[in-house]
């Protein structure tokens, strides 16, 4: 299967197989206008399969969801037809409205202006906890 | 700068200190601090009945020579009509120099932090925090047992919806020496994130489901109420909230100087026969949460 390259845009790749969906809804890549392309379990020789996930404009990408969905993606941002950067990505300290707090006990669950803020609480176990109320994000 | 406080560890160890020294002087001296919130006012926003911690505050206040207005439930406040925390917590900073607030959603007391203009006690927020409480046994321990090391700390009935005990854990945490024991039903055991809390830091704990069996290790007792409120399923109330029964016979084999706390109101945990054992602290503990909320509020106004 052929995917164009592209010219100027932003290549997520090395993405686990089966996240790119997840990926594609919490970026809201569906409201973007240029060309996007998912591709779905692509053979990888370090991973087996993988996602990619390719942007044809310089659309600002969330790293924050990247980072908490898939750490272990890749970003690469193309100039040109070139590759410009790579960045790594690292488990971001604080997620707002990216998980929703779902305690029904939860200020939040009531007060519906207010953002869900999720603090990083435990690096080691990947915990989130609901910055009102202290409960774990599922 | 304003200062909030929405969870114990919001204090510091040296601050705690600074606070039981400020609640003993007040305690020995009450003249001293008689006006010395003169002309401020404290806002009680409790969208919650909580008779107890409401007048705590408001005699807390009254006894600095202060002021005091709020509301003592939700249908008789703004939020009835709709309006949010957020607006509430601005609104009421144009009126009071400091907001003691309790509200049954976890949080709340956060987001009027976030919004207020004035420091923001959180006097409990549902199931979360209470750390105003946690004052109050802090303060009690310290004039019972001298000291917060070496403490060996039963926590007994609801440990799982009670947040006076998990401020409590957290609280003590901090010093040296001390083990808890904790005392509950299968269903209501203190939450894993609790326990992972005291594994991190290295704090010995055992549960059990026993309380004569430990009775004789014990220091501090904790009984705690099983909580209507905090249920969302009545069956599950009426078959856990008469676990544990504290009466004169189940403490026979306890120390002889052991502390009894409860955060009250108490229902039927502790039988009345107690009340006369000189070992029941939980209505010195009353007076001494009053003594701790006064330096408190004190400490946020940054009185001298």
């Amino acid at each position: 299967m052929n995917i164009d390259s592209i010219k100027n845009g932003i290549v997520i790749d090395h993405i686990t197989a089966g996240k790119g969906m997840e990926l594609y809804k919490l970026l809201k890549l569906d409201r973007l206008d240029c060309s996007v392309a998912l591709i779905k379990n692509a053979s990888s020789q370090k991973m087996g399969k993988k996602d990619i996930i390719k942007i044809d404009s310089d659309f600002r990408v969330d790293m924050d969801i990247l980072g908490y969905v898939d750490p272990g993606v890749t970003v690469a941002i193309i100039k040109d037809g070139v590759t410009v950067e790579k960045k790594q990505l690292t488990l971001p300290q604080q997620l707002t409205n990216v998980i929703f707090c779902k305690n029904p006990r939860c200020i939040s669950s009531t007060e519906q202006e207010l953002p869900h803020i999720f603090r990083l609480t435990d690096p080691k176990t990947r915990t989130y906890r609901c910055m009102y109320c202290e409960t774990k994000a599922k | 700068m304003k200062r909030s406080v929405l969870n114990i560890l919001d204090l510091s160890v040296e601050e705690l200190d600074q606070l039981i020294a400020t609640a003993n002087d007040i305690i020995a001296n009450p003249a001293k601090y008689s006006e010395k919130c003169k002309g401020k006012k404290l806002a009680t926003l409790f969208f919650e009945p909580s008779t107890r911690t409401r007048l705590s505050f408001e005699a807390a206040m009254y006894e600095l020579g202060g002021n005091v207005l709020g509301f003592s439930e939700a249908n008789s406040s703004s939020a009835a009509k709709g309006e949010s925390v957020a607006d509430t917590a601005k609104t009421v900073s144009c009126y009071a120099d400091i907001i003691a607030m309790r509200h049954p959603k976890e949080g709340a007391p956060m987001v009027a932090a976030m919004n207020a203009s004035v420091p923001v006690i959180n006097a409990g927020d549902g199931g979360h925090n209470h750390p105003t409480q946690t004052l109050a046994d802090l303060l009690t321990i310290y004039r019972e047992k001298g000291s917060f090391d070496n403490l060996t700390i039963g926590l007994c009935g609801d440990l799982k919806f009670g947040r006076t005990v998990h401020s409590l854990i957290n609280a003590m945490s901090r010093y040296t020496g001390v083990k808890f024991i904790l005392i509950s039903p299968e269903e209501l055991k203190v939450p894993s994130y609790v326990k992972q809390g005291m594994k991190d830091q290295g704090i010995p704990y055992v549960q059990t489901t026993d309380l004569e069996s430990v009775m004789p290790e014990l220091d501090i007792l904790y009984m705690t109420r099983v909580q209507r409120e905090r249920f969302f399923n009545e069956e599950d109330y009426l078959r856990l909230k008469d676990s544990y029964i504290l009466t004169p016979d189940k403490l026979k084999n306890a120390k002889s100087d052991l502390s009894i706390l409860h955060p009250l109101p108490r229902v039927n945990e502790i039988a009345v026969a107690i009340d006369s054992d000189p070992r029941a602290c939980y209505f010195k503990q009353v007076l001494n949460g009053k003594y701790m909320r006064m330096a408190l509020i004190l400490m946020l106004l940054e009185v001298q």
